[in-house]
């Protein structure tokens, strides 16, 4: 990976532990100026709480944390130059939009008509100017979170940190804000770092996705390199919806080599292997997403092509996932909606070894 | 009401195969078993609880001699206020014969600083400990929870000592201290479970926005919390209003609280028993818990149940 000249975060060997409990473990993350970082992973990863450390909500255990050059390790949340939206908005109950969006910045002793600028300049930004008399028990969630977002804005700082502020909205609300949080980026030009278990959220916002399970950071990529070459079989499982297909097997010897389950043999010529390329015979598992896997006349040109026939069919509205058997194993591929498909339909099915991903089973890593 | 749910429902059954089975909403009676067993319990109860109250004051509004004739469930044949005001203004205690207002006034003189001192300290008390938590919190916690588990009379002794040793034994600003260090075991639990209760991010919030301790406290977390003052209030009130013991401990006759000075009025052995006095004063002594109750009862209630349940 590049080293980033002049990091705006730079997360420095950082550990926290409860007692024994070990919730983040020497974590390293250096995170570029201007860019839309989101730590996705599953509830308990760590990745709320890396945020909270890097807002100095709570104390680290070891290591360092720079904002902007600045070492900033012990100094106070509002001494670190970050702005933070949380999940539950947290909008003060008792206090009009206005007054939340100024709390900060009166405690800060900022003049007047200053606060008056800036707030006049965060609501005509997140288009909220009508509702700044009201009380948050007034606004609907969407405006809830447009407010709470307005609340860091006001602040004026290098780095705002989102908790999965989306998480309490419907569906359609969800993806309207998601659109407005790209824009918001795009406009101000400020270092994001965003937390979410939405992986939708991940892939369209981020800049990097930073994958996190138990406290370690399992891969830092693009949202495009993390989806097509998973580093292992964790965030292979965790991102894509439908799941990745999995079947276990062996790695087979040979000139071009070949993956190999129960009366099924995949070759691997075409697969790119990692550096590590394997021994013949050590099991492995093979993964392949269910839309890099063509059906009827189209698999009859790919390098891997089985007879199966058709086991159950889910209809999604934009497209049809399809359930069959490999090697005696549940595998799923996705088809236009217009394809009609019924249970018990002999079906081809194919797909180029190329777009696989390949894991050692034992250690879980990519080959 | 039930009529109405009744007649209502009858067209919206019309389209359907069943026309004639139930349908819209299910029909109420009110004499229904269920309904008399019910209501019989709760005025039955009712009854058993406001029939004392009910011969009190029939019976502070007689005069001497129609109390005599022992017919304490008739009504007054002649009304009469003489009692209340003898109660209130002339009633011999010991030396003093000024009634209860004397007591009444030094009731208030104790009761309205240690009420707004131990709820001071005990809301900040809870505070920290629900927000900050700061090294050894549980601990603090445990020690002032088994503390409200101590019976006050193994202490009274010792606490004799310590307010001679200060200087502060027979006055009432030692009565004050005594009052608010009682209080503040359950105050402090009641609060910290409260601002416990509040989501942890609002807290967060504030702190990113750069509120400090005091900030926080008194721009965030007191404005949101005023069911469990009310419940602070009425539970400190009642609390402090109705002791008798620590006033009749840590008082002089001139500074006695209203329930020492009630209890001296009905309990003197000399003369005749004016059971009508004796009534008047019971009420007034009463008055100031209950008026209390009826003026915050719904807030009371959603404090309570807002700062008990959870944590």
């Amino acid at each position: 990976m590049a080293e980033i000249a002049n990091p705006s975060v730079s997360i420095q060997n950082v550990s926290l532990n409860y007692g024994a409990v070990s919730v983040l473990q020497t974590l390293n993350l250096d995170i570029a100026d201007g860019e839309f970082i989101v730590l996705l992973g599953p509830s308990g990863c760590g990745k709320s709480t890396l945020l909270n450390c890097i807002a100095g909500l709570l104390d680290i255990s070891k290591g360092r944390i720079f904002i902007k050059g600045k070492n900033v390790t012990w100094e106070e949340p509002k001494d670190r130059g970050i702005g933070m939206v949380f999940q539950s908005y947290a909008l003060y109950p008792q206090m009009t939009v206005e007054k939340n969006l100024s709390f900060g910045l009166r405690v800060a002793g900022l003049p007047k008509d200053e606060i008056a600028k800036r707030i006049a300049r965060a609501a005509e930004i997140l288009q909220i100017e009508p509702l700044l008399q009201r009380k948050p028990s007034a606004l609907s969630g969407g405006q809830r979170q447009r407010v709470a977002i307005g609340r860091a804005l006001v602040r004026d700082v290098d780095v705002f940190l989102f908790d999965e502020p989306l998480s309490n909205l419907d569906a359609k609300l969800r993806s309207e804000l998601r659109v407005e949080i790209k824009l918001l980026h795009r406009r101000l030009q400020n270092t994001m770092i965003y937390v979410t278990h939405d992986q939708i959220e991940a892939m369209t916002l981020a800049d990097r996705i930073a994958v996190m399970k138990g406290g370690v950071i399992q891969q830092l990529d693009a949202p495009q390199t993390i989806y097509n070459r998973p580093v292992n079989r964790f965030v292979a499982g965790f991102l894509g919806s439908p799941a990745m297909n999995f079947i276990e097997g062996q790695l087979q010897a040979g000139d071009v080599g070949a993956f190999t389950t129960d009366g099924v043999s995949i070759p691997l010529d075409r697969y790119e292997f990692d550096k590590d390329r394997g021994s013949a015979g050590m099991p492995c598992v093979f993964g392949i997403r269910p839309e890099h896997v063509a059906f009827g006349d189209a698999a009859k040109a790919m390098p891997f092509t089985a007879e199966s026939a058709v086991e159950i069919v889910e209809p999604m509205g934009s497209d049809t996932l399809v359930w069959t058997k490999l090697g005696g194993r549940n595998f799923s591929f996705r088809v236009e909606a217009e394809k009609t498909l019924r249970t018990g339909d002999p079906i081809r099915i194919g797909f180029d070894p190329a777009r696989a991903s390949l894991f050692d089973t034992q250690s879980g890593n990519r080959l | 009401m039930s009529d109405q749910a009744v007649s209502l429902s009858a067209p919206s059954g019309a389209g359907h195969a069943d026309a004639s089975g139930p349908s819209g909403p299910k029909p109420r009676h009110i004499f229904s078993r269920r309904n008399i067993f019910l209501y019989g319990t709760l005025i039955v109860a009712a009854l058993y609880y406001l029939l004392p109250l009910y011969v009190m004051i029939v019976t502070s509004l007689k005069g001497m001699p129609e109390i005599r004739l022992g017919n304490i469930f008739s009504p007054p044949l002649e009304i009469t206020f003489e009692p209340w005001v003898k109660a209130w203004s002339t009633a011999c205690t010991g030396l003093n014969c000024d009634g209860l207002s004397r007591g009444f006034w030094n009731s208030v003189r104790i009761t309205v600083p240690s009420v707004i001192l131990s709820i001071a300290i005990a809301s900040v008390n809870g505070y920290a400990l629900a927000n900050w938590r700061f090294k050894g919190a549980d601990t603090f916690f445990i020690i002032l929870i088994v503390g409200a588990f101590i019976p006050y009379q193994v202490m009274i002794y010792p606490i004799v000592i310590i307010l001679r040793e200060i200087g502060l034994y027979g006055s009432l600003s030692g009565l004050v201290i005594v009052h608010s260090i009682f209080g503040m075991p359950i105050l402090t639990l009641l609060f910290r479970n409260y601002f416990t209760s509040m989501p942890e991010e609002l807290f967060r919030a504030a702190r990113v926005d750069g509120a400090g301790f005091w900030g926080i406290y008194l721009r965030i977390m007191l404005p949101m919390s005023l069911p469990i003052f009310v419940v602070a209030v009425i539970l400190q009130v009642t609390g402090i209003w109705n002791d008798f013991l620590f006033g009749v401990v840590y008082t002089r006759p001139d500074t006695y609280p209203m329930t020492v000075q009630l209890n001296n009025i009905v309990n003197s052995v000399q003369g005749v028993k004016e059971y009508n006095v004796n009534m008047a004063a019971t009420i007034l002594t009463g008055l100031v818990p209950l008026v209390i109750y009826f003026i915050s009862g719904r807030l009371f209630v959603r404090g309570i149940a807002a700062g008990a349940v959870k944590g």
